[in-house]
């Protein structure tokens, strides 16, 4: 194939993957839309493979890497279970950033492949661009090893922090930035292995300190990154391809990372210093114990079932918590009943609610609960004045009205969803602790505050139980 | 509004659009020698450079029309494509002429591969379970 063939070749595949992501503006188009990122793929793939050069063997390891590749894909994509999502996505992005880092390395070793020059002499500039790729790629794959382990509970959610860390980081930058000085220079493979290992260092120490409920954050920035990574290395190849999509990716990561943290209304360097949480939680221990506990009111699932039997409008709030008790299903088959005794039941998602954005939306939608009924903050925040009842299911933070009235909170000023607003509020909760924030829910206290002590799933099912009798 | 009014409206609207079209094909036609003046004198580095800059202009313009309801599958599209890094792997396996630059192509491919097919799959499936209605 020739070249002005083949560059046509990756523009139709820019174009094909600017109308996948167009197509999700909408449920109705989104099928469609990520049918044309396959075929988009399925073009590059197919144009790289008949770039004129190739030889035999090189082919035939390219297709065993691909179908090895991509079996294991098919395998995973269609095993995982949908609460696993955030932690899938997390590994992916892993993979993205030490496939740049190989790709890095071969364009070292064998630079006339991207004509770029012969080895130990290649282009100053195809260097930099050379280093860019690999020390993202790096940055992206340690740190998204460290996510995927706190999103799988392989390691533990919390805050890792320790005297220095900061000054240790920005320490590690800078050496960084000299050592890509260093090999923009002399081109050295010695200054390349040092890049890549510092790199994996900087990803591991960026992550540890963030902790678990921030990671809708992280794994939005890792998203991003995997995106600058390959279009660093189109840069270091000059394919046109990798620099669109790559622009386009890290584009997207980091608007979800933006809303994501408006969400919070917190700085996006607030979230990577990390702490969150961590010294709130303590401040709020110490003055829990010197103040007396104050009243709240709680009730069983039969109370629940009987004030929800004669309510009009039902707005169901969902958080984190629902996806750890796996109990879409059964909040599903609640709302079916309280359809069923007319009245009408929505759903209200917070935009940090989960592990990554949209998180809620999945789950809701595997258990297979219209996206009609499913709404987003501003669209359903009116509506709690008119509701009878709000169901808080695994949410907590996002609740807490004190985000609109205490100037001393740490999470004031978050947008939240006015569930004290409806007639009646249960909160479904195993205990009174505090949420991620270490701050206490006023919510819990108001009057028109049901508290459902216990396991959300098995809450939700005696409810489902009392409304079937 | 009547029908008349609605068809002269269309009408009128017809032919703004037309005006548009010429007006741009005049503008497209004088850009022609100053653009293939430019891209000989300018290095293909600064080529590479606003071809990626409007790049991030196009995704952040079409990343904000995505509904927050497909954030996920957002995400799932985005990791399944930029595992297009995929093309610079195989041009290092199948090029290559060191065996270690080649083994280096052949892992990049293979992860690459994993994530291809995970991303499009995985989003296939979250994507269905949106058409489904309860």
């Amino acid at each position: 194939m020739s070249h002005t063939l083949s560059t046509l070749a990756y523009l139709v595949a820019s174009v094909l993957f600017i109308l996948a992501l167009r197509g999700l503006s909408h449920p109705s188009t989104s099928r469609r839309g990520n049918l044309m990122g396959m075929v988009g793929m399925g073009i590059a793939i197919l144009a790289t493979l008949a770039t004129p050069g190739m030889r035999p063997g090189g082919i035939a390891l390219i297709i065993a890497g691909l179908a090895i590749g991509g079996g294991i894909g098919a395998v995973i994509a269609n095993r995982i279970q949908m609460t696993a999502l955030p932690q899938l996505v997390a590994a992916f992005h892993s993979l993205v950033g030490m496939a740049a880092v190989f790709v890095a390395a071969a364009a070292l070793l064998a630079p006339q492949s991207f004509g770029i020059g012969v080895p130990g002499a290649i282009h100053r500039q195809s260097l930099l661009e050379m280093s860019l790729g690999l020390a993202i790629g790096a940055v992206t794959f340690s740190g998204s090893v460290i996510a995927f382990a706190k999103l799988a509970g392989r390691m533990s959610g919390a805050p890792i922090l320790f005297r220095g860390q900061h000054m240790l980081n920005a320490a590690l930058g800078v050496l960084l930035l000299l050592l890509v000085a260093g090999f923009v220079w002399s081109g050295s493979p010695a200054l390349f292995l040092l890049i890549a290992i510092l790199s994996f260092a900087l990803g591991f120490l960026l992550i540890i300190p963030i902790g678990g409920a921030d990671m809708p954050v992280v794994v939005s920035m890792l998203n991003s990154y995997s995106g600058w990574a390959a279009a660093g290395i189109g840069f270091t190849i000059g394919n046109l391809l990798l620099i669109v999509t790559g622009a386009l990716v890290g584009a997207s990561g980091a608007i979800l990372s933006y809303i994501m943290c408006k969400g919070m209304n917190r700085s996006i360097l607030n979230v990577l210093l990390g702490g969150f949480g961590a010294e709130a939680g303590g401040a709020a221990a110490a003055g829990g114990a010197a103040q007396p506990a104050r009243p709240v009111k709680s009730g069983s699932p039969e109370d629940a079932a009987y004030i929800m039997r004669n309510a009009g409008k039902i707005i169901i709030v969902p958080g984190y918590g629902m996806a750890v008790a796996q109990a879409q299903q059964v909040v599903r088959e609640m709302a079916d009943l309280l359809k069923k005794e007319g009245a009408t039941v929505e759903y209200a998602i917070h935009p940090v609610a989960g592990r990554m954005p949209g998180h809620m939306n999945v789950l809701l939608a595997e258990a297979n609960v219209p996206y009609d009924e499913v709404h987003e903050l501003e669209e359903i925040n009116p509506e709690f004045a008119e509701a009878d009842v709000a169901y808080v299911i695994g949410a907590n933070d996002v609740t807490n009205p004190a985000a609109k009235t205490d100037k001393s909170s740490a999470i004031y000023g978050m947008p939240i969803l006015d569930v004290e607003r409806a007639k009646t509020v249960f909160f479904v909760k195993r205990g009174m602790s505090s949420g991620y924030a270490g701050v206490e829910n006023e919510l819990f206290f108001r009057d028109n505050t049901m508290m459902l002590f216990g396991d959300a799933k098995k809450v939700t099912q005696q409810i489902v139980q009392a409304l079937q009798k | 509004m009547n029908a008349e009014e609605l068809a002269f409206r269309a009408q009128e609207m017809a032919e703004r659009a037309l005006a548009l079209a010429l007006e741009a094909r005049a503008a497209a036609v004088e850009a022609v020698p100053v653009i293939e003046h430019g891209a000989a004198a300018a290095e293909p580095f600064l080529l590479l450079l606003t071809i990626f800059l409007l790049a991030c202009f196009v995704g952040y313009h079409v990343v904000w029309s995505v509904t927050p309801a497909l954030h996920s599958p957002l995400m799932g599209v985005t990791n399944a494509i930029s595992s297009v890094i995929v093309v610079g792997a195989m041009l290092a396996t199948g090029l290559g002429d060191s065996w270690l630059a080649q083994a280096f192509g052949f892992l990049a491919v293979t992860l690459a591969a994993v994530n291809i097919f995970g991303g499009f799959l995985v989003t296939r499936r979250m994507l269905a379970m949106f058409q489904r209605k309860g």
